[in-house]
């Protein structure tokens, strides 16, 4: 007989507010959920009848750690409403400035949020009195990121300078000499990273995934390219809404999106490096070789590893772009707003991020869509957990409870996202 | 001397973290404050959490359900000094905007009474419910000053937060005035300074992402934007942002209605 609740009420280094909650019963787990009760913000609704150009700047704040990601998916989505196309040299500085973000959240991540569980520590504060060099590295190396995301964004957290068409201001080549500077250094720093965190402690773990993420026919994907999967998904982004369904699970303020007649999928580094694993750069790849660690990647504990190795390549993207950048004309294409439906979807640090508006008359919003990342890895949360507990089941109740909250950090969850779209309205 | 650190706690309400962010993206300074506080509960960053009283309290995020009401009162009681950060839990943030929605299905009695059942449909500042010893402006706030209010605290002295106009700030940094040269709308001479004039320097006007300066002469501005094109319903939303539901803005965007 073996009965017990492994609970966690306020699940800590992750944005948001959620918790855990695993029920066994007669050696089987009997429930299972991930439960965000973070309270709604209701985006998609105050959205309608604001202009399309404040859509970048309101999305923003949905999320603190990924701005950028939704400024990016929200100014492609209105220009695919307005049949615009941003190229050339403005193209390039859009991805410029999600290497910076990517940067800043992977490294966050992987170091202050996620490392302190593989190394039995609470925190990054505990895990710096004894791995003081490891930490004070990695915080160097997020200033970089941040320093970026602060060059190209006007500010690292809501930055201000995208729009739709491009950028307000767009820098000079002389402004990047010093990060360019800054961003060889984090090259070397990011090929530690990659080689430290595959000596990690692994959990023995694996589940067979459906992995999701965008396909560029030649770019590890950011702002562009199809939709796939290792299951056979393959799909323009304006077709996402006929795959996807977002279904109401009554514990939880954030809707959970599955695939339709498929359940649950996979989104973030490690769905993006086992379907582009030959997009990465050839630093990278060699070196995902030299660590063994080559698609697909079936345990989501290693995720810690795709991170690094998407630090290592967002880093050597951006200076890619430095080194080939030539100040555009002028900072914006022409934006003539009209009247219509836009779709777009942008490679989040922890995942697709999907928007669809719908553009009224006089450029203002009737309608908006947005799913998070963290919606979409839900189910594949609290599938893992039922999984992982299945396996556990002897292990002592306080040691169960941090590897099930070490198994949701794998996703990098970011509940403020997830919570906004809850058409919900609270009783008393 | 008293040797024990004084506790440090970051709570959040609906927010989007990245206010509570900025305490981890102070790098440099992260691991030298830590040596001098204890940063006793900070969910996003610890699993470590140490029970109250706290010597400080930040607080992030405004308040949208009863439950919320509940526990920024227990918070308060926690806390020796109560700080919020950022427009979220200074003027209810860019969720407030639903308290325009809901308006319009309540009664006026409802309306006159913000803290009773409205409260559940309408997002408000922490000010609201609790006494706050000091507020932090910004969407999000800037990471120097939230060291400096951290550091003034703990010294016991006034924290030195300049509270003149963006516009200000902007002349000092030298730029050329947006609204003069270009013509471009900009909140830059009734919002509170703390960005550094970013927009400005972006070549974009000011959105007002600090809230209103004291004593902001919102009609003044309005009136001079009329003047040179804009419409009622463009400045009932460039005051209707990220700091909405603080009071000069709000009596101006609902004055374009």
């Amino acid at each position: 007989m073996n009965d017990k609740t492994i609970k966690v009420d306020y699940l800590a280094r992750v944005e948001g507010e959620g918790s855990i909650f695993v029920k066994i019963k007669n050696n089987e787990v009997s429930d299972v959920k991930f439960k965000v009760f973070e309270p709604p913000r209701f985006f998609e609704a105050l959205l309608r009848g604001r202009n399309f150009s404040e859509a970048p700047d309101i999305t923003a704040r949905i999320c603190g750690i990924c701005p950028v990601a939704y400024q990016m998916s929200s100014v492609h989505a209105i220009e695919n409403a307005f049949g615009i196309t941003v190229d050339g040299q403005l193209r390039a500085l859009r991805r410029l400035l999600y290497c910076g973000e990517w940067l800043e959240s992977h490294i966050l991540h992987v170091y202050m949020l996620h490392a302190p569980d593989f190394l039995g520590y609470e925190d990054v504060l505990q895990l710096a009195k004894d791995h003081a060099a490891v930490v004070h590295q990695a915080l160097k190396m997020k200033k970089i990121g941040n320093d970026l995301v602060a060059l190209l964004g006007g500010r690292e957290i809501h930055p201000i300078n995208g729009r739709v068409g491009g950028f307000y201001r767009v820098p000079t080549k002389k402004e990047f000499a010093l990060i360019a500077e800054k961003l060889k250094w984090l090259r070397d720093a990011a090929i530690e990273m990659v080689r430290w965190s595959a000596t990690l402690p692994f959990p023995e773990f694996e589940r067979d995934y459906e992995f999701v993420a965008l396909r560029h026919p030649e770019e590890y994907p950011f702002n562009e390219g199809r939709l796939v999967s290792n299951k056979g998904l393959d799909i323009s982004v304006k077709e996402y809404e006929f795959y996807f369904q977002e279904e109401h699970v009554s514990y939880s303020n954030a809707l959970q999106s599955v695939l339709k007649e498929r359940g649950a999928y996979h989104v973030g580094p490690l769905a993006r490096f086992n379907l582009n694993f030959e997009r990465l750069t050839p630093t990278a790849k060699e070196l995902a070789r030299e660590i063994n660690f080559l698609p697909i990647v079936r345990n989501p504990y290693k995720s810690i590893i795709a991170r690094s190795i998407e630090t290592l390549y967002a880093c050597e993207e951006a200076l890619r772009i430095i080194d080939t950048y030539e100040p555009p004309d002028r900072p914006s294409v022409e934006v003539v707003p009209r009247s219509g439906l836009g779709f777009g979807c942008t490679e989040a640090p922890r995942g697709i991020l999907y928007h669809r508006y719908r553009i009224g008359d006089k450029g203002l919003i009737t309608d908006a869509k947005i799913v998070p990342p963290t919606s979409q890895n839900q189910r594949s949360i609290e599938n893992d957990l039922r999984a992982l507990v299945l396996k556990n089941i002897a292990m002592p109740k306080e040691q169960l409870t941090w590897l099930c909250e070490q198994s949701v950090r794998n996703y990098d969850p970011c509940i403020s996202c997830a919570t906004h779209f809850l058409r919900l309205e609270f009783e008393d | 001397m008293n040797a024990r650190k004084p506790k440090v706690a970051v709570y959040k309400f609906a927010s989007c973290d990245g206010c509570q962010l900025s305490l981890l993206d102070a790098e440099e300074e992260l691991l030298a404050i830590a040596g001098t506080i204890d940063i006793s509960y900070f969910p996003e960053a610890s699993r470590r959490m140490v029970r109250g009283p706290y010597d400080i309290g930040l607080v992030e995020g405004s308040v949208t359900t009863p439950h919320d009401v509940e526990r920024i009162r227990a918070v308060r009681k926690e806390c020796r000094t109560l700080i919020t950060i950022g427009a979220c839990a200074t003027a209810g943030g860019i969720q407030a905007l639903r308290n325009w929605k809901d308006v319009k299905e309540f009664t006026r009695i409802v309306y006159a009474n913000p803290e009773h059942i409205s409260t559940l449909d309408r997002s408000l500042p922490i000010g609201s419910f609790v006494h706050v010893d000091f507020e932090l402006r910004g969407c999000p706030i800037n990471k120097f000053q939230l060291i400096e209010v951290i550091v003034a605290y703990l010294h016991k002295r006034k924290p030195n937060i300049p509270t003149h106009s963006v516009c200000i700030d902007c002349k000092l940094k030298g730029n050329v005035c947006v609204m003069v040269a270009n013509g471009t709308p900009c909140l830059g001479p009734v919002t509170h300074v703390g960005c550094g004039a970013l927009c400005p320097s972006y070549q974009r006007g000011c959105y007002g992402c600090y809230g209103p300066m004291d004593s902001a002469n919102t009609s003044a501005l309005s009136a001079h934007m009329i003047e040179h094109g804009a419409t009622k319903h463009e400045l009932m939303l460039m005051f209707r942002g990220f700091n909405a539901y603080a009071e000069a803005f709000r009596r101006e965007s609902d004055s374009h209605e």
